[in-house]
């Protein structure tokens, strides 16, 4: 059945809000999702009735949470495919699983003059994590190369794939230019070299089906807050042989067995991991977002968004003065273009004025933007939520943009 | 005229506009007037990095007033550094250092100034009030 967004939008409350005197029209969906009802409410309850601390206490309260929380984790599990909810492991968000990854994967498993490979199109948050560890391991970093049109090239992927390459850490979808990278094809060919690979799954679970069993990754990172869920939570799926391998990442309470003067023994999985009192309300929080979206089709909701994306694509081509940055063959809703010759700060603050929300700036993916030579783009992106309306609203405001620079 | 009676002229002019278009309109229109900062100034050591827009700010001190010159490659950032540069160059440093811009909140322009815009605007006030504080320094040694 297609989506109806109109019946959607009524789940969130947010998007029914005046900004500078005009209906909001937000499209900064790749920054972060707006939060539906049941999402609000879930957190509302928890905090209402639920709040307890978990994993210990014998009260009533604490187990009913401790039982809520494992219930997120058996409810993400599935969202993920991974095989067992002990390959969970709740984080606060995309860019603290992959910190985690970094700093334990390297410590034990890279040497000097090893190598660590990321692409050119990677957000900040999976590449100053893997530079920090290179540079305390006096590794190398090296980066996969991508095209004009915003792809990364296979040929020179394999040839960088070699016997120092440790592990590979690229992005499922990029943030800045939507492109939908080959990850299947190319975990296939690192593990071809037994070398493991991390997913930067963030902007690609608020689009995709994603599968980890299908796609044989050997880490997967989301975060909540860009699939209708809250800010401050996410996970790091992970197989279970690198998370028994892998050091503990930070220590503290839950994650230990025995505490002795003499020396510490540390948790099963997946609490090894998982130092300090939990985000309780906001993992619950993020399984109300999980079971939001499954209520879906995931197909159906693939359908609409790339209706949507063709529709506001063709749109904007109508204009003469654009030039889109990214034209993957592949890509979700995502559309970054420069316009006319108008620096994006002004487009996008203009914009503001007429109630429409677009990100401007160089998308945290700087040496990104230096590839095209550009300091930034203006950035729309889409979400369940959107309409053809509010396509139609940015073109209009495009259109007095143009006037009042031009 | 001091920097207070310049920031009330600046509050007067804005006060003709009704909407928000004629008041980003005339912005635009000050950007694009702004003198230039010389080709040979827009270098690393008078940039002021913001993430989204850049701004360029070179000071001179002459006779106990400060000359500030200024660009960015946004025009509404432009537009806003040249209200800036119109109410603080061409006095001493004392008086930069006393003034407060409430002028900015006034006309509607605050949102500009928040960290969040990161437009290399709140790092040029600070980057202004510095100068202003080297050549106050500099002349009390120079007594």
């Amino acid at each position: 059945m297609p989506l109806n967004p109109e019946q959607i939008r009524k789940d969130f409350p947010a998007l029914h809000q005046q900004v500078n005197g005009r209906d909001l029209v937000y499209l900064d969906n790749a920054a972060t999702t707006q939060k539906p009802q049941q999402v609000i409410d879930r957190l509302q309850r928890y905090y209402t009735t639920e709040n307890s601390n978990i994993h210990r206490g014998a009260h009533f309260l604490s187990q009913q949470a401790t039982e809520a929380y494992e219930g997120a984790r058996k409810t993400i599990r599935g969202f993920l495919n991974a095989p067992h909810e002990r390959q969970v492991i709740f984080t606060r968000g995309t860019t603290e699983s992959i910190n985690l990854v970094a700093s334990s994967f390297c410590k034990k498993f890279v040497q000097a003059g090893d190598e660590v490979l990321v692409s050119a199109m990677e957000h900040h948050s999976n590449i100053v994590p893997w530079q920090i560890a290179c540079q305390d391991r006096q590794a190398r970093l090296k980066v996969i190369p991508i095209n004009d049109r915003g792809e990364l090239l296979m040929d020179e992927y394999r040839e960088l794939l070699n016997n120092r390459t440790r592990i590979v850490a690229v992005t499922h979808v990029s943030n800045a230019l939507g492109s939908i990278n080959p990850i299947r094809e190319m975990i296939r060919l690192a593990h071809e070299k037994d070398i493991p690979v991390l997913i930067d799954g963030a902007q690609a679970v608020p689009h995709l089906s994603v599968d980890v069993q299908e796609l044989d990754c050997d880490f997967y990172c989301i975060s909540a807050h860009k699939m209708y869920g809250p800010m401050g939570v996410g996970v790091l799926y992970g197989k279970e042989e690198w998370l028994e391998k892998l050091p503990p990442y930070q220590g503290g309470g839950e994650m230990i067995r025995d505490v002795r003067f003499s020396g510490t023994t540390y948790n099963e999985l997946p609490f090894k991991f998982e130092a300090g009192t939990p985000n309780v309300g906001d993992v619950l929080g993020m399984e109300a977002a999980v079971k939001y979206l499954q209520q879906f089709d995931a197909g159906d909701l693939a359908a609409y968004e790339e209706q949507l994306l063709h529709y506001a694509l063709e749109q904007l081509q109508a204009f003469e003065q654009i030039r889109f940055v990214g034209s993957a063959e592949m890509r979700t809703g995502v559309v970054s273009f420069l316009f006319e010759d108008i620096h994006p700060y002004d487009t996008g603050t203009i914009l503001d004025k007429m109630g429409i929300a677009v990100r401007t700036g160089h998308h945290c993916a700087q040496p990104l933007m230096e590839f095209f030579g550009i300091p930034g783009t203006v950035r729309v992106s889409l979400g369940i939520y959107n309409t053809r309306a509010e396509i139609d609203a940015l073109v209009e405001g495009l259109k007095i943009v143009r006037n009042m620079f031009g | 005229m001091s920097i207070k009676e310049k920031e009330q002229q600046v509050i007067e002019e804005f006060g003709l506009f009704d909407d928000w278009m004629d008041k980003y309109n005339y912005l635009i229109e000050l950007g694009k007037e702004l003198p230039l900062l010389d080709e040979s100034l827009k270098v690393e050591k008078y940039l002021i990095s913001g993430c989204q827009a850049q701004v360029w700010l070179h000071a001179g001190f002459r006779d106990g007033k400060v000359v500030f010159t200024a660009d960015s490659d946004a025009l509404i950032t432009k537009g806003i550094v040249a209200l800036l540069i119109r109410v603080l160059s061409g006095h001493s440093p004392q008086e930069i250092l006393e003034s407060d811009l409430s002028f900015i909140d006034e006309i509607g322009l605050k949102e500009h100034l928040s960290q969040t815009r990161s437009n290399g605007l709140v790092n040029m006030i600070k980057q202004m009030r510095l100068y202003a504080m080297a050549f106050q320094a500099k002349s009390i040694g120079n007594q």
